[in-house]
């Protein structure tokens, strides 16, 4: 068609014009990409090669920082037991939690968007407040659930002071910081065709055929969505292991994670070079876990009834 | 009650016959609702909790069985706790050298791109699309330590800078937000004034922007408690006390509280300020309920 309307060798036909302004529109984020991802992310894979403490400049040393870290650093294969053993219980747990209370939300109820807004408060707040008072409700001395415990004359428990209470105190807030997804559930089972449910019922389903066969199918590309957000949040998470076990010093390494530990080899012990490799084989974990989810999710997401 | 077999009936051939309730369906909604708000007490305890452990003096604190409306209230721990450090300057910082900023500038910058990729049509699009997608997926961490470097060799480590130029370029989750919203609006509005002869930013302004109103709100209200809420940014970036924003400035109060523990009223002072510094956040979703839920509901459907 511009072939037509422009003659062939003007600079300005109408595609380049328009790649010209679409160019224009989205070169915010172009430039971005390049300045904020591209660059940092070969320079950080070039780091990870490297000595560096940011006072001399960096040493080349190859693989060194990869080879160190999982054969001889100590620290290493906790810190990614810990993480594992938190992103593969935490996740499914919020997301499993999350869709059975927007179920229940859904159900017909009176003041659901109170309930709702109550759910999801926790999700909005800061996460420095969350761990602030978790930390404190969770206090072996004069913690809420302890002085409760205490008032019925029971054994008080050291939710943040066991190596072995800490991870899952950990992952008990963050299902209590699930609000979004039960959210994002709750619109998707809104979203759900009434007529299904009909059909199923003129049918002889019961309630729970009718959740197994209609509204699970229905809402599995959400669960799917909420599962890989899950997943490469829960990997990342910083602020609430950190803040609640005071800098993970002491007996409480159980919940150093793989940010925290990323985060005091890059600003305490000021080796970016090992820090980098950290960051990138979380990277590459993150990405490993990210396919298996969307290889195995054809076998269970149903993607037939919307458009 | 008694007319338990006619209930059943009813059940069964039709489900929404109201005022008829059979035993098991009265069951039934006890049990929905002492789960629903069980689950409510439980969400809304930790928060409450709080505040009322801003409003008790040390001893109200540590008692067994534990106090829960503390009398005498201590309503003075919140002015009290508030000048325990400056936490007037950090809510000064917090609003305009962070939050603010980021927030305009993200609103500008993921405008313009969310068009180009919604209503314009080009060679590579959306190739360039899938990309920004794309880089969600990236952790923090991967980033993390070269544009640390980059920032501390422009000297702007200690400054606002690094967490608020990069709002220039657009968020990609915001702008996936707003291209969606965008692509619901006819093409035949554009065309129009195309046939005009106006250019594609009067059309983004003239036009498209006064009907963005509710995917703007969206957004701004996103990248405001983003920014609000965040830790990590200021922890990396900024290391003197009076350029803190009130994240960081809590954090600090938290320290003193770890160290003092039962002494100088610490908890109750943590407490206050960690309610004042909530407490903006469920206010702004209280009165802007619905753009939330909307927003976050959005971003769930396509994904």
């Amino acid at each position: 068609m511009s072939a037509i309307s422009t003659p062939r060798r003007r600079f300005f036909t109408l595609e380049r014009r328009n790649f010209i302004v679409g160019v224009l529109f989205t070169l915010p984020w172009i430039l971005g990409f390049l300045v904020f991802t591209v660059y940092p992310l070969l320079s950080s894979l070039y780091f990870s090669l490297t000595r560096y403490d940011l006072i001399r400049p960096p040493v080349f040393i190859g693989l060194e920082n990869y080879i160190g870290l999982f054969t001889s650093d100590p620290r290493f294969w906790p810190v990614m037991y810990n993480t594992v053993y938190y992103v593969i219980l935490s996740v499914p747990i919020g997301v499993a939690f999350a869709f059975l209370v927007a179920n229940l939300l859904n159900m017909p109820i009176v003041g659901r968007s109170a309930f709702r807004g109550i759910i999801y408060i926790p999700a909005i707040i800061p996460a420095v407040c969350t761990a602030i008072v978790w930390q404190f409700l969770l206090n072996i001395q004069y913690g809420a659930f302890n002085s409760f415990l205490q008032t019925f004359g029971l054994p008080t428990i050291p939710f943040l002071a066991n190596p072995d209470l800490v991870r899952p105190s950990i992952i008990g807030i963050s299902v209590w910081a699930q609000g979004a997804a039960v959210v994002i559930f709750l619109a998707a089972l809104q979203e759900v065709p009434r007529s299904l449910y009909e059909a199923a019922l003129v049918d002889g389903a019961n309630a729970w055929h009718r959740f197994w066969n209609v509204t699970i199918p229905m809402t599995t590309p959400v669960i799917l969505f909420n599962l890989a957000v899950g997943f490469i949040t829960a990997f990342q998470e910083f602020t609430i292991p950190w803040l609640v076990t005071n800098r993970t010093t002491g007996p409480l390494r159980n919940a150093e994670f793989f940010s925290v530990y990323l985060y005091q080899v890059a600003f305490r012990d000021l080796r970016m070079g090992k820090a980098s490799a950290l960051a990138w084989i979380m990277f590459v974990v993150i990405v490993i876990f990210t396919v298996i989810l969307f290889r195995t999710s054809g076998r269970w997401v149903y993607y037939g009834g919307e458009k | 009650m008694t007319t338990t077999t006619a209930g059943q009936a009813v059940s069964a051939s039709s489900v929404n016959i109201p005022g008829k309730l059979s035993a098991g369906k009265l069951f039934g909604e006890l049990l929905k609702y002492s789960l629903l708000i069980s689950l409510a007490f439980s969400f809304a305890f930790p928060i409450a909790w709080m505040f009322l452990s801003a409003l008790k003096s040390d001893p109200q604190i540590y008692t067994i069985p534990p106090i829960i409306i503390p009398i005498p209230t201590h309503w003075n721990n919140f002015p009290d706790a508030w000048t325990r450090l400056d936490f007037t300057t950090f809510t000064f910082n917090s609003i305009f050298r962070y939050t603010l900023p980021v927030t305009i500038f993200t609103l500008i910058s993921s405008t313009l791109v969310a068009y180009g990729f919604a209503r314009l049509r080009w060679r590579g699009r959306d190739t360039l699309f899938y990309i920004c997608m794309g880089t969600m997926m990236l952790p923090w961490q991967v980033t993390m330590v070269p544009l640390f470097i980059t920032f501390k060799n422009l000297g702007w480590v200690n400054s606002y800078l690094p967490l608020v130029v990069p709002a220039l370029f657009g968020h990609p989750y915001l702008i996936f937000m707003l291209r969606q919203f965008l692509m619901t609006i006819p093409e035949e509005l554009s065309d129009a004034a195309r046939i005009d002869g106006a250019n594609e930013l009067d059309i983004l302004v003239r036009i498209i922007l006064p009907l963005m109103a509710p995917a703007l709100a969206v957004v701004a209200l996103f990248r405001f408690v983003w920014a609000w809420n965040d830790f990590l940014g200021p922890l990396i970036y900024l290391q003197r006390d009076e350029s803190y924003p009130l994240a960081l400035g809590i954090y600090t109060l938290g320290e003193i509280a770890n160290n003092m523990g039962t002494s100088g009223n610490a908890y109750p002072h943590l407490m206050a300020v960690s309610t004042l510094i909530a407490l903006p956040i469920i206010l702004i979703f209280f009165f802007a309920q619905r753009t939330f839920i909307e927003g976050i509901s959005m971003t769930g459907m396509k994904g």
